[in-house]
């Protein structure tokens, strides 16, 4: 690809983010139209705080999806870990939470072992994983406790508190992690070794890239990025049960697709993905806004993602 | 012989499991009979058919995360037109179902091919859709599927050991032996295959992968109307679980993901190991919860050492 070419598609993808950011706009108005006064500071806040866990769960997606594979696992070890770190809040916070920390980064070395080294596709690895999770997870609360375990106030906080009335807490680790994320993805090797291998595995080989490693830090890092969601949902929803994160595993998916990430690897960035939580998150707005019943709201926001990937495929032209 | 094998072998390694399986669980319980078998049989005919539509569909290189919601909607739809309605009358119901949801499943197809948005994208978010509509049909489990239509499933006509359960999985070779043979068998293999070159054979990659989504709609059809055999109940969330399953049904089958290679009695065994598990853990005495870690370890061993055996030859 020449130069001039790269720097047009750049260009059309930059364009697409203001496009999804339109959309956004769009859909706050909307809100606006059926609830006058409806957005307002208030609002966004709430939009923030529930997009917070879908955009960090969204982020370890994406990094996946970068690199040609899918993870599937991530809201089941996003459950566990929040569950974990639950039922261990009375041995001490501190504890609780690198507990709830190395649930996700063990399944998720595990699932880099299978991708990277015995080159098992990443969507049966991660959906076996995803089932060893949750199995592990059903036995684990059997055995360890009998009551649904309570979340200690600090995560309730990171996960609801605000600051100056309107600041989400958990904007104060999202925004970080999303700054890292997009610097680290275009600035750093690292970064680049991931569209690399998305693009295209045997020649980063041949380039001389230790493409196994990479990939299993990469799965590794999906692990962790899934397991802090999950203690920032516990935190949201102040409650760690068994099928805390489940509804968020199509939507992280969604988000990432509708961010403009390519499914098949090698292009896209964190920013859009950001875009595209947020995009999920007012739309689920709108659709309680408009009072219709959750079937309804099923079938709309089926149709809606269905819809924004067509859109998105023409727009950018690429299969 | 030896070609046999290379092409076979990884079917007969399946079936070879599944006896193991059946052989350990024998032996574990002695008293194993007729009872315990249309138990079984009745457990894997939905992940069987399941299944079957999972196969069809890989191969001609999709791959569809709709089918449980798609298995829920022909469960509730049967549900809500049957409700107390005699034999006859439910299996016109069943016959008109099994047309919605074939339509359905063409519907993700064609929505594939026209916006050529990739296929995990297209089915995750139409499985919204169909699981939404199932909500819609019906929105609490509710029993009431008519005894006559449920026995069609649950009896056993000829012969205990032969119960009715296992003979309706013969509607899968009854659909998918003519089809193989047929150029629109060989169209979707083809397709699934290598896309180019199935182009260039003139092979209408639409019209192909449409008809594998139809199929695959149909047997998902089948699937639903099992559930509503089996159990006697309408849930618009029966599905969640066979979305999953089918994939690892299929992988364990030996069907490659990547499309075009694989057959459909290697991912009937796997339909039937992956039910004979549970079952097995409560012989045992053991926390049934362990059978879904059990399923996932399973699927992790048997892929890795397919995997092994692709770097050990490659190296």
């Amino acid at each position: 690809m020449s130069v001039r070419v790269v720097t047009a598609v750049r260009l059309v993808q930059q364009r697409s983010i203001l496009v999804l950011i339109a959309l956004l706009v769009a859909l706050a108005g909307l809100i606006e139209i059926i609830r006058p006064g409806a957005v307002n500071a208030n609002w966004v806040s709430n939009i923030l705080e529930f997009a917070a866990p879908l955009g960090i769960l969204a982020a370890g997606q994406t990094l996946v999806v970068i690199t040609g594979g899918i993870d599937l696992s991530v809201a089941n070890v996003a459950t566990a870990a929040a569950y974990i770190m639950a039922s261990q809040a009375p041995f001490g916070v501190t504890r609780a939470i690198i507990a709830g920390l190395l649930v996700g980064v063990a399944v998720g070395l595990v699932n880099g072992v299978g991708v990277a080294v015995f080159r098992v596709q990443p969507l049966i690895m991660t959906l076996a994983m995803g089932l060893v999770v949750t199995g592990s997870l059903n036995v684990y609360s059997q055995a360890a406790i009998r009551s649904v375990p309570g979340v200690p106030a600090v995560i309730h906080s990171l996960g609801s508190g605000t600051v100056l009335g309107y600041v989400p807490v958990s904007l104060f680790l999202w925004g970080p992690l999303a700054l890292v994320l997009i610097v680290g993805l275009r600035g750093t090797g690292f970064g680049r070794l991931l569209y690399a291998l998305g693009d295209n595995m045997e020649a980063t080989r041949l380039a001389g890239v230790r493409g196994w490693q990479v990939l299993l830090a990469n799965y590794a890092a999906c692990g962790l990025l899934s397991a802090v969601a999950g203690l920032v949902l516990s935190g949201t929803v102040n409650a760690a049960d068994l099928s805390l994160a489940n509804i968020l595993l199509l939507p992280s998916v969604a988000a990432v697709v509708i961010g403009g990430t390519s499914i098949f690897g090698g292009s896209g960035s964190y920013s859009g993905t950001i875009v595209g939580a947020l995009i999920l998150t007012v739309l689920n707005s709108v659709l309680t806004l408009l009072d219709v019943n959750d079937a309804v709201k099923q079938v709309l926001y089926g149709a809606i993602i269905v819809v924004l990937a067509a859109a998105y495929t023409r727009v950018l032209g690429h299969d | 012989m030896a070609r046999a094998i290379r092409r076979f072998g990884w079917t007969i390694a399946v079936y070879v499991l599944f006896a193991l399986l059946m052989v350990i669980t024998v032996f574990i319980k002695p008293d194993y009979g007729s009872f315990e078998w249309n138990t079984l049989t009745l457990a894997a005919l939905p992940l069987a058919f399941a299944a079957a539509a999972q196969t069809i569909i890989v191969l001609s290189g999709g791959i569809d995360l709709s089918i449980g919601p798609l298995m829920a909607l022909a469960n509730v739809l049967s549900l809500s037109a049957m409700l107390g309605h005699d034999l006859n009358y439910s299996v016109g119901v069943a016959l008109v179902v099994l047309l919605e949801v074939t339509l359905a499943g063409a519907l993700n197809g064609v929505i594939i091919v026209v916006t050529r948005v990739p296929d995990i994208v297209i089915t995750l978010a139409t499985s919204f859709i169909w699981a939404g509509l199932a909500l819609l049909v019906l929105a609490k489990p509710t029993p009431g599927i008519p005894l006559d239509f449920q026995n069609l499933a649950q009896g056993s006509t000829f012969s205990p050991w032969v119960p009715n359960a296992l003979l309706l999985l013969l509607v899968i070779p009854l659909i998918w032996i003519p089809l193989r043979r047929s150029r629109a068998g060989l169209a979707i293999y083809a397709v699934g295959s290598d896309r180019n070159a199935a182009f260039r054979s003139g092979v209408n990659l639409g019209l192909s992968r449409v008809l594998a989504y139809a199929v695959g709609g149909f047997f998902a059809a089948c699937g639903g109307l099992a559930l509503s055999m089996t159990t006697g109940v309408g849930t618009p969330l029966a599905g969640t679980y066979y979305t999953l399953s089918a994939v690892s049904a299929i992988v364990l089958g030996g069907v490659s993901l990547a499309g075009g290679r694989g057959g459909m009695l290697g991912p009937l065994a796997a339909a039937y190991i992956l039910s004979l598990i549970p079952a097995v853990l409560i012989y045992l005495g053991i926390d049934p919860n362990y059978g879904q870690m059990i399923q996932g370890v399973l699927i992790v061993l048997v892929v890795m050492i397919g995997g092994l055996g692709v770097v050990l030859r490659r190296a």
